[in-house]
């Protein structure tokens, strides 16, 4: 059952050194970067980051690079034109690297909520990214052999949530947020708005309460203009 | 109507993304890759109902946003703020990568630094020791949309044919990509050998000694 915390300190409160945290977003949309600097004042280290990439600028997932708190980070694609935080631990092997191909990522993600012990996909066949893989031909096409990825821990940001938990969110924010609600231990959420159960239309939820644990709301800095028909 | 190009020059990247536009089917759904394949959307015709998808997760998406416009929540995949046009749809990850696995997407254009003569594809990571490599939706593209279309120049800063009998960068995709269009020529990729549907800037024969492949005609 989701709980509404006060704060983001609070919403982090009890992740432990070594944890796997998922983190949502696709370059800072959806990025739950309240979250992020809270896991930053937490202090916590040695932490496996799962993300679509490693951070821009000196924000959010890039402070939490910078604070030397990653030990290795999952993602598809790093390299960016302002990911110098990310490239400068990198290069000096301060980071471990796992580069994940982002279709396989995903749905390493949501098989692990759903449950799948493994897949075939026929993303990455032949290429470096599926050396060492179990390969296996199916009905004339060749796939490989890909496993969940787990999360102790979500981090992700919607647009609203009710007390229940259920999600709506905005845009192409919304992204890695659905996938990862469902395949972390503990998930939580920032929102820019909690509402009382009914004040989302139940046509719309696109995560459900069962996925969440904890809720906090952070104000919105730039304030979404046309997030209403959303329900 | 088709535009038209002067074969006695090589294409510009304005030509190249125009000829591509020009050659998506109406109503395709289409998947346009970071870089120089964004450039094709300018080229599209509205009424022709072309819906361009992108991988973190709508369809729909319209032209580049600027000023007043721009809206941190709605990004393209090269993190570029975009707008929407009208029946835009937004959805998560797994469905968005689903949309390409699953065959459902038409066509996606994508960049290179090598494509082989049968249709291997090279184009996220040089193999440079000090190189940080990065794949994204790259691979997913590749074996995921229905046709690959590769946007490229024919040869790199130093002369070397990208387009080769077999591809020496780390591959993205095996046998994936169908057409290449280059500032010297656009190739059709058959199991019966390269095709070449039209050279500019370059005789055919001139084209086939730098690229050392026998070219068959469109």
């Amino acid at each position: 059952m989701a709980t509404v915390v006060a704060d983001a300190d609070e919403a982090v409160a009890g992740i432990v050194d070594g944890s796997t945290v998922l983190i949502g977003g696709f370059g800072t949309a959806g990025q739950p970067v309240e979250l992020i600097d809270a896991l930053i004042r937490s202090d916590v280290k040695d932490l496996t980051v799962i993300n679509n990439n490693a951070g821009n600028g000196r924000v959010g997932l890039a402070a939490l690079l910078a604070n030397g708190q990653v030990r290795k980070i999952i993602c598809s694609f790093p390299r960016q034109a302002d990911s110098y935080v990310f490239d400068e631990l990198y290069r000096a092997g301060k980071v471990e690297l796992e580069l994940v191909p982002q279709g396989n990522l995903a749905e390493r993600i949501r098989a692990a909520g759903a449950g799948i012990g493994a897949f075939f996909c026929p993303t990455g066949v032949g290429t470096p990214l599926a050396e060492g893989k179990e390969r296996r031909s199916i009905d004339g096409r060749d796939y490989v052999l890909e496993y969940p990825i787990k999360g102790d821990v979500a981090l992700i940001k919607a647009r609203r949530a009710d007390t229940l938990g259920n999600l709506v969110y905005r845009k192409t924010a919304r992204n890695f947020g659905p996938v990862m609600a469902m395949a972390a231990k503990i998930t939580v959420v920032q929102v820019d708005e909690i509402v009382e159960p009914g004040g989302i239309d139940p046509e719309v939820v696109i995560t459900p309460g069962i996925f969440v644990d904890r809720l906090v709301q952070i104000d919105a800095v730039s304030p979404p203009a046309h997030a209403a028909a959303a329900g | 109507m088709q535009p038209t190009f002067d074969p006695s020059r090589p294409l510009d990247r304005d030509d190249l993304a125009r000829m591509v536009a020009a050659d998506i089917p109406r109503g395709s759904y289409v998947n346009l890759g970071i870089g120089q394949p964004t450039r094709v959307a300018d080229f599209l015709v509205r009424d022709r109902g072309v819906i361009l998808h992108t991988e973190n997760g709508m369809l729909g998406v319209g032209p580049q946003a600027y000023g007043d416009d721009i809206d941190p929540d709605l990004l393209n995949a090269g993190k570029i703020p975009v707008t929407e046009t009208p029946g835009a749809a937004y959805f998560d990850h797994a469905e968005s990568f689903a949309m390409m696995r699953g065959g459902h997407l038409d066509i996606c254009v994508l960049g290179a630094f090598q494509v082989s003569f049968d249709g291997n594809l090279a184009n996220w990571h040089t193999g440079g020791l000090d190189a940080i490599p990065a794949v994204g939706g790259a691979m997913d593209l590749a074996i995921g949309a229905r046709e690959v279309f590769v946007l490229m120049t024919l040869f790199s800063k130093d002369g070397m044919p990208k387009l080769v009998p077999k591809c020496t960068y780390p591959l993205t995709g095996l046998a994936c990509v169908s057409r290449v269009y280059t500032d010297y020529g656009v190739f059709v990729l058959t199991d019966h050998g390269v095709v070449t549907r039209a050279t500019y800037g370059i005789s055919r024969d001139d084209l086939a000694e730098r690229l050392r492949v026998t070219l068959k005609s469109a």
